[in-house]
């Protein structure tokens, strides 16, 4: 048993890091709170596109890099670990294996270079109005009708759909089956007439989640992946399959690093705020939490790097990753004080905002994290799925 | 032990509460919030008029004499409604100023023109390096004949866009942090040499950012005795405290209400959200939550005329439970109304909003719980 890296993985890490430092100096932007166009969201996935990196996990002959757990590990890790902007997941990590796995020759090749590009972009139509955590409960019909399915309905919290090509839906295709049993997987072109595509502001003032309404939008046959009335099982599928990174141990990691600087910053009666006791406490508290969650995920890829399947310890990464990642922002907005109350989407590129440029959006970034206890499956959600599936309660 | 409302009191509740209900709905909240100039002159025309402003005040300036727990009736509706208009600095803090610390002469002029509607007053007393030290004070008032001369900059002014007077704590002698030295002024903001910088706040609010270039300031604007100011300033500040209490039990309670009628409607799996235990339990804690900061902001308010020591420890003891409870039912809020609670649609983010930064005003948690224990 040993914690070490391997020479030839350090090699790789080192590989990975002279990427990075020549790649990330060509990006404008890299706070997703300062994105505002498509191009801002889409340059890193580009760089990375050119370099043959963009979608470590696919098959090589789909564009993957062939790398193993551990490599694309080191790869998520050093990412994080320069600020790299996230890959946003809908097209790479969701609906591509998918596509790869279950979908004909055609779709494969339809879509999958368009994913891997960048050239299209996908958002994901899974929760409706009347179907967040009961999401088999889901009513967007598709009715056949001869070569076309006619779809009707509405999707809800679909994220930047405002910038989509591409939505790939679970749809009713047959109401009298059992509710698992009767949704179909389809890819639908977002120019199709009928779509209709209305903004959600968040709390903080974000443009960051859509309604998506169908009004008899037809798709064609030729866009169903697998069966009809099988979609449940492909849905389940892409939720299992990309579970590499969503504890966001590195990321988390870099935020605390950031904590930090505000702490030393910050002066509490002449002396920084990271030396009074109260506020020292906390952060390793926090960094302690990080570290137990960092060996859990090391666990479930030691597991995985063996051709294993993750243990039941692999169920806690979302749950203690976001509110690890929650804890963090909380923190920040008790460390800068007074400048947490100006609002930050009022100042524009050129417009001074009041304060130290670190206290600048964070109190509107702890205001917009409090949806990942709540996508992604809840965390209440969450725990009862440990409490059946792994503690058998 | 009586805790009961006289009728005088019921019927001050009974008026807020209705003209909040016809005239400040979410939906007219919004609008004020986000139409310059981001508050309503009628509505504080109608404060006026309802006698809202007078209402705790002393009857000796032409207030009504009903004291902190009138204010903390008020604040409560308040802050059921989000109110984004200047009450407590206007009234509780410059009210405050002039009643423990002004001379006859101010009182009788401020305090008229406070209930009346006819002045409004902003307090600038933080500073970036400050924090929460009401003595940690680069803004300056150097003597120079009959007048002072203020020079420094002030941060996160609430209420300073709508306001015509700013009430200023300034050094007038000794070192950056000296508890002795610290004075208090009264500001015509149209003063030469003022310059404010506007913009909104994250909870609906609008506040600026201050300069003060060699502003001349009569002597006669100085509010207690120069020097002696800080032990003043803890009292006004803690008479705002309680009133913040308030209004942070107000949202909470729209908050909870909120939160058990969604989950009494919002039906998954079949059932009415709120019949799983785990949400039920959490609903309970954010009435325990709520219960206990209306608890201690009635501690507070009734023990704000007590020994200084007593004071202190009560305006603390309320900041902290109220910090606490206000994060835990403005997150337990958002997070049972699922992606409902995170829309700028929905009431409930707003209401998490404002709880949060009431956190932040005068102190958060840690300030609070460092100055408690130092009481002893």
């Amino acid at each position: 048993m040993n914690i070490s890296y391997s020479p030839e993985e350090e090699k790789f890490r080192a590989l990975v890091r002279a990427f990075l430092a020549e790649a990330m100096p060509k990006l404008g932007k890299t706070s997703r709170r300062e994105f505002e166009s498509k191009d801002d969201y889409l340059a890193w996935h580009r760089l990375l596109y050119k370099q043959g990196w963009v979608a470590p996990h696919w098959p090589v002959q789909y564009g993957g890099t062939g790398w193993n757990v551990t490599q694309r590990y080191i790869f998520n890790e050093e990412s994080a670990r320069v600020d790299a902007p996230a890959l946003l997941p809908f097209g790479l990590a969701m609906v591509a294996p998918v596509i790869y796995t279950y979908g004909n020759e055609e779709q494969k090749k339809k879509f999958l270079p368009g994913i891997l590009s960048g050239d299209d972009w996908w958002c994901q139509g899974y929760s409706e109005p009347g179907a967040g955590s009961d999401l088999a409960s889901l009513k967007t019909k598709a009715m056949r009708d001869g070569d076309h399915y006619i779809v009707n309905g509405q999707k809800t919290w679909t994220t930047l759909a405002q910038f989509a090509d591409w939505i790939f839906c679970l749809v009713r295709t047959d109401p009298a089956a059992k509710q698992q049993e009767g949704i179909t997987f389809l890819l639908i072109d977002m120019k199709t007439p009928g779509i209709t595509v209305k903004p959600i502001i968040v709390l903080d003032g974000a443009h960051e989640v859509n309604e998506v309404f169908f009004d008899n939008v037809k798709v064609p046959v030729e866009n169903r992946v697998g069966e009809e009335n099988k979609g449940w099982t492909y849905a389940k599928f892409l939720l299992v399959n990309e579970r590499s990174g969503i504890a966001g141990v590195a990321r988390s990691k870099k935020a605390i690093e950031r904590l930090k600087e505000i702490g030393r910053a910050e002066m509490l009666d002449g002396k920084p705020l990271i030396d009074t006791d109260e506020f020292a406490r906390k952060i390793a508290e926090t960094e302690i939490d990080l570290a137990a969650l960092e060996y859990t995920e090391l666990r479930t890829l030691a597991q995985e790097s063996k051709g294993q399947m993750a243990g039941p310890e692999s169920s806690i990464l979302k749950i203690k990753g976001t509110e690890i990642q929650q804890r963090i922002t909380e923190l920040t907005v008790e460390a800068i004080g007074y400048y947490a109350y100006p609002y930050d989407r009022f100042f524009g590129d050129n417009e001074y905002a009041p304060g130290p440029d670190y206290a600048v959006g964070q109190a509107g970034r702890y205001f917009n994290m409090r949806k990942v206890s709540i996508f992604g499956g809840s965390n209440e959600i969450q725990r009862g799925i440990i409490a059946k599936a792994v503690l058998g309660l | 032990m009586d805790f009961s409302f006289t009728e005088e009191q019921t019927l001050l509740r009974n008026s807020v509460s209705k003209y909040l209900a016809d005239n400040y709905k979410f939906e007219n909240f919004k609008k004020i919030s986000r139409t310059e100039p981001g508050w309503s002159t009628s509505n504080w025309k109608q404060f006026a008029e309802l006698g809202l402003l007078a209402a705790p005040l002393p009857e000796t300036y032409g207030g009504l004499g009903g004291g902190p727990v009138d204010t903390m009736i008020v604040m409560e509706e308040f802050g059921r409604a989000l109110v984004v208009e200047p009450y407590v600095s206007t009234v509780v803090v410059g009210g405050g100023f002039f009643t423990h610390g002004g001379t006859e002469a101010q009182k009788e002029e401020w305090l008229a023109k406070v209930g009346a509607g006819e002045t409004v007053i902003a307090f600038a007393f933080a500073e970036g390096q400050g924090r929460f030290n009401f003595a940690d004070l680069t803004t300056t008032a150097k003597k120079s004949g009959a007048n002072y001369v203020l020079n420094g900059a002030k941060a996160v002014v609430l209420g300073a866009p709508w306001a015509d007077a700013l009430i200023v704590t300034a050094r007038t002698s000794g070192g950056q942090r000296d508890a002795k030295g610290v004075s208090v002024f009264i500001v015509d903001k149209k003063s030469k040499g003022i310059v404010t910088r506007d913009y909104p706040t994250i909870d609906g609010l609008h506040a600026s950012e201050v300069t003060f270039e060699n502003v001349e300031v009569p002597a006669a604007n100085l509010i207690g005795t120069a020097d002696d100011g800080l032990r003043l300033i803890e009292h006004v500040t803690d008479e705002a405290i309680a009133a913040h209490s308030s209004e942070a039990v107000g949202a909470m309670k729209v908050l909870l209400d909120a939160t058990v009628e969604y989950s009494k409607t919002r039906k998954q799996f079949g059932v009415p959200i709120g019949k799983f235990q785990v949400l039920q339990h959490r609903m309970v804690d954010m009435f325990m939550n709520s219960e206990q900061s209306a608890s201690i902001t009635l501690m507070v308010t009734l023990k704000l005329g007590e020994s200084e020591t007593e004071r202190k420890k009560a305006a603390s003891a309320a900041k902290v439970q109220i910090g606490k409870a206000g994060r835990f039912i403005g997150q337990a809020a958002v997070q049972i109304h699922g992606g409902m609670g995170m829309t700028d649609e929905l009431n409930v983010g707003h209401y998490f909003k404002r709880l949060t930064m009431l956190d932040t005003l005068y102190g958060n948690v840690d300030h609070h719980l460092k100055r408690y224990a130092e009481l002893g």
